[in-house]
């Protein structure tokens, strides 16, 4: 635009000066001449004007030609040359300027050629030093992958969002083989890098294990850990161990107030006033565990599938049963008859006979059931519910906080003895007792709840008292038998279940005296409680782990939990770059997608692991003249999925992503044409790549992949497969993002604004 | 006058020694083998006091214990609860649902006869 301008500029400059000097001189003369040489001069001037204005205008263009030219050639030269100098000095360093055009500017191109090459070769030094140093850096990095891998361990790294920052293959082959249906064809996608582990694991679990480490953090325990299992959406049951990966010596302003602002005893409510943004919940409570220096910046999840042995565990616990109660009433009896025999002998014959065919039968009994028992005994694992010691009145607390916040219903507490210890899995133990307060709020509408806490010999009583309404303790017998969901959250256990788990009892009493009823459930006491270490919290200092966990993604934050924050920076956020390879190209007329494939980008990263790929049986017949483009054939795609199954899962996979892919319009098109039939919409960002090479490439003619990928040095390998074009759109994109910097195009929203105006302005030429 | 006891139980191997113990005792007998009988039986046969077995068919014993302790026309009755599960959480249980004494198997038929006596005394 600006050339252009100038251009017209010179072209006026070069009329004026062709026609000026002229015009000016006659003007002169004529001024200077009197009347009778005016006339003669106008005579001989006058016809031989055409003449004359002929050859300036001959002359005029001419001009205008040479200019032009010079234009094309330095002016147009120089500008291409310009954007090939940016593209050397970012995106491919071995690019070099074609020397074209006149001496000079093929001179100025040598020359800057051969800077580049200095450059290259200073910078070649410089990396060989870096790769140097990096090399002994990768080989510890290697050294845990390795440590990883063997692990027979789920092990997944997560940040305080939640978002997944590293795991080992087990951690994959466990959730693969947990996905079903779509999910299953992404290769068990829903772990992946960046992705958040909620979708796996329940987010209230996590939460409430953050919270017994943030205790435990606080009171100096010396394993500042915490277990839970939980089953997955398919019904599996995982063991979780939890270790929070820790900072010390945080600083920032938070921090700082903390140390102004203790947090209270055990609710740790002192901190509230502290996070006024939105942090997620477990975030709010974390940040108050800063007492001894340290900061939870994440935490480790060793997983482990134990559905198997809770299987075991199950038949094992059966078996100790009818060791234990079985043989106890089988033995009652013997018992029984033995002592009667003895004090009774003056026993009738008859009677005799009876008392020693009972001792008979069932010594005969104890013996075959002792030897069932010991077989299956013999295969059964040493698994155990991993109950833990924790201290009953911060269990007490967590329901209470949780019961306010879940039903709104008031508690109060009353005689609690801060001392005592139990034994208990405590994420489900609050789920039973807020799943009765929930049931007596529904369905008695009581008003308030009053929690007590009372021991006898081993034994912990947590009770749960009402005035008013009765209960009878039929309705208590149905309750322990319901699955104890509370609103929309579910659980796959009863109460009953929990009880049983726990060793424990419960029953419904009445306290006449004092009007009113309560629950009481009634559980071991721990025998030894966690003893506090005070110089343990030395050893949690991060100089005694291995810095392996210094991952970019532990800063990260997610401002609404969900959804892409536009003004996110392109460098921060996650990407799903796909490709489709179609029938034909006109989606509106029938056309139908035959294969997919995607790969995420994560952290500037293309993680070639993390991918999608899958054909797509397009029901219609596949058009000859399109076999040889894209390689697939009938064959491949016969008895493959259809997109109804493939899109949901393809949708699945780019949760929460921005999508990126080249000439998006049109694989979008393909999608839309579906939303409606398959109930599901592709809401994200889009970003083009076509597009993006538009706005940083205006003056280069083609913006095809392969242009824009031998412009930016990829290499291009396996072209026209969906995955393998996805790949090379991938690293197109991620070349660019710096190349969209340099412009001052640095956020999501920036980039999506520059494409659509290169959008329109393609669309008017 | 003698005594009347109802034996709660659904194993046969267990009433015979306790029914002979009793009637040896001197005491009246009677027998029922699931919850609802012996619910049944405790207005019929009006016992002193009943052994009662925890695990059985229909009711267990401990809604037999909080029928018969929420019946004002049974209040008098003494309740020996017999079971075979020995964990403590449940005999905190059975006391606080208004049993009496409570005994697991196995047990000593001497010890009780004392607590019977003790308890009818």
């Amino acid at each position: 635009m600006k050339a252009k301008f100038r251009f017209i500029l010179a072209a006026g400059v070069l009329g004026l000066l062709m026609t000026g000097p002229f015009a000016l001189t006659a003007l002169l003369l004529f001024a200077d001449a009197r009347d009778a040489e005016r006339v003669a001069f106008a005579e001989f001037l006058l016809p031989r004007l055409p003449l004359g204005g002929l050859l300036t205008v001959m002359g005029f263009i001419a001009g205008v030609m040479l200019l032009r030219s010079l234009f094309q050639h330095y002016v147009h030269g120089l500008m291409r040359m310009a954007e090939t100098l940016r593209l050397m000095l970012g995106a491919n360093r071995n690019f070099r300027v074609v020397p074209e055009g006149p001496p000079e500017i093929r001179e100025l191109a040598r020359a800057a050629n051969d800077l580049a090459q200095q450059r290259d070769e200073l910078l070649n030094d410089v990396e060989a030093q870096i790769g140097q140093a990096k090399a002994t850096v990768e080989e510890e990095k290697n050294r845990l992958a390795a440590l990883m891998s063997e692990l027979a361990l789920g092990v997944v790294v997560c940040n305080l969002d939640g978002r997944i920052l590293l795991y080992n293959s087990r951690a994959r082959l466990q959730f693969k083989a947990l996905a079903q249906g779509p999910t299953s064809m992404s290769g068990g996608a829903l772990i992946g890098l960046g992705r958040s582990i909620f979708s796996i694991l329940e987010r209230g679990q996590i939460t409430h294990s953050l919270e017994n480490i943030q205790q435990r953090l606080r009171k100096g325990s010396a394993e500042p850990t915490a277990n839970f299992i939980t089953t997955t959406r398919s019904g599996a049951l995982l063991r979780a161990q939890m270790a929070p990966v820790l900072r010390t010596g945080a600083t920032g302003a938070a921090v700082a107030q903390m140390h102004d602002n203790p947090p209270g005893p055990l609710s740790g409510k002192g901190g509230d006033d502290v996070s006024g943004h939105a942090a997620p919940a477990h975030e709010k409570i974390l940040s108050n565990a800063l007492g001894a220096d340290l900061q939870v910046t994440g935490y480790v999840l060793t997983i482990e599938n134990i559905t198997r042995n809770f299987e075991r565990e199950a038949e094992r616990d059966q078996a100790l049963q009818s060791l234990t109660d079985g043989n106890r009433a089988a033995l009652g009896n013997i018992r029984a008859a033995v002592e009667t025999l003895i004090g009774s002998p003056e026993m009738e014959a008859d009677y005799r006979e009876r008392f020693t065919r009972v001792i008979a039968d069932e010594a005969a009994a104890m013996s075959s059931r002792l030897e069932v028992t010991m077989s299956r005994f013999a295969d059964a694992l040493k698994t155990r519910w991993p109950l833990e010691d924790v201290l009953a009145v911060d269990i007490l607390a967590a329901a209470a906080s949780r019961i306010e916040a879940k039903l709104q219903l008031p508690i109060k507490h009353e005689d609690q003895d801060a001392s005592l210890w139990m034994r208990v899995d405590s994420f489900a133990l609050i789920q039973a007792i807020t799943f009765l307060a929930s049931r007596l709020q529904d369905h008695y509408a009581i008003r308030e709840l009053r929690l007590r806490l009372a021991t006898e010999g081993r034994m912990v009583f947590v009770d749960l008292i009402w005035s008013g309404t009765p209960v009878s303790s039929e309705t208590l017998y149905t309750w322990e038998l319901e699955p104890m969901n509370v609103g929309a959250e579910t659980s796959p256990l009863t109460l009953r279940d929990v009880i049983d788990r726990h060793g424990a009892e419960i029953w419904y009493q009445r306290d006449k005296a004092a009007h009113n009823a309560f629950f009481r459930i009634v559980l071991p006491a721990a025998a030894t409680p966690d003893a506090p270490v005070i110089d343990q919290a030395q050893h949690l200092h991060s100089d005694s782990r291995p810095e392996y966990y210094d991952f970019d993604l532990f800063a990260a934050r997610d401002a609404a939990g969900s959804g892409i924050d536009l003004e996110r920076k392109l460098t921060e956020l996650a990407y799903s770059v796909f490709d489709t390879e179609t029938t034909g190209l006109q989606p509106s007329q029938g056309d139908e997608i035959i294969q997919m494939g995607a790969v995420r980008i994560v952290n500037n990263r293309l993680l070639r692991q993390e991918i999608f790929d899958q054909l797509v049986d397009p029901v219609i017949p596949l058009k000859p003249e399109g076999i040889p483009i894209h390689g697939i054939t009938e064959a491949m795609v016969n008895g493959q999925p259809r997109l109804d199954v493939v899109l949901p899962a393809f949708h699945e996979f780019c949760a929460e992503t921005v999508l990126v892919a080249h000439n998006a319009a049109f694989d979008m098109r393909f999608f839309q044409l579906k939303e409606d039939s398959l109930g599901i919409r592709f809401t994200q960002p889009v970003l083009d790549t076509l597009l993006l090479s538009a706005v940083i490439h205006p003056s280069q003619e083609s913006h095809r992949l392969e242009s824009i990928a031998e412009r930016l040095g990829i290499n291009v390998i396996g072209r026209h497969t969906a995955l393998g074009d996805a790949f090379v759109t991938g690293e197109v994109f991620l070349k660019m993002i710096p190349l969209l910097a340099d412009m001052g195009i640095v956020t999501l929203r920036q980039a999506l604004d520059a494409a659509q105006k290169t959008y329109f302005a393609r669309i008017k030429y | 006058m003698s005594h009347r006891i109802l034996i709660v139980d659904d194993e046969p191997n267990i009433v015979i020694s306790l029914e002979y113990l009793m009637k040896k005792e001197g005491f009246q007998i009677a027998i029922a083998s699931d919850g609802e009988a012996a619910l049944r039986l405790a207005s019929e046969f009006a016992p002193d006091l009943i052994l009662l077995d925890v695990m059985m068919p229909k009711k267990s014993g401990f809604e037999v214990c909080e029928a018969l302790r929420a019946d004002p026309a049974r209040a008098g009755v003494k309740i020996i609860m017999l079971t075979a599960k020995g964990r403590e959480t449940e005999i905190t249980k059975g006391l606080a649902l208004g049993a009496d004494s409570y005994i697991t198997k196995p047990f000593s038929t001497k010890d009780l006869v004392v607590q019977i006596k003790s308890l009818l005394a």
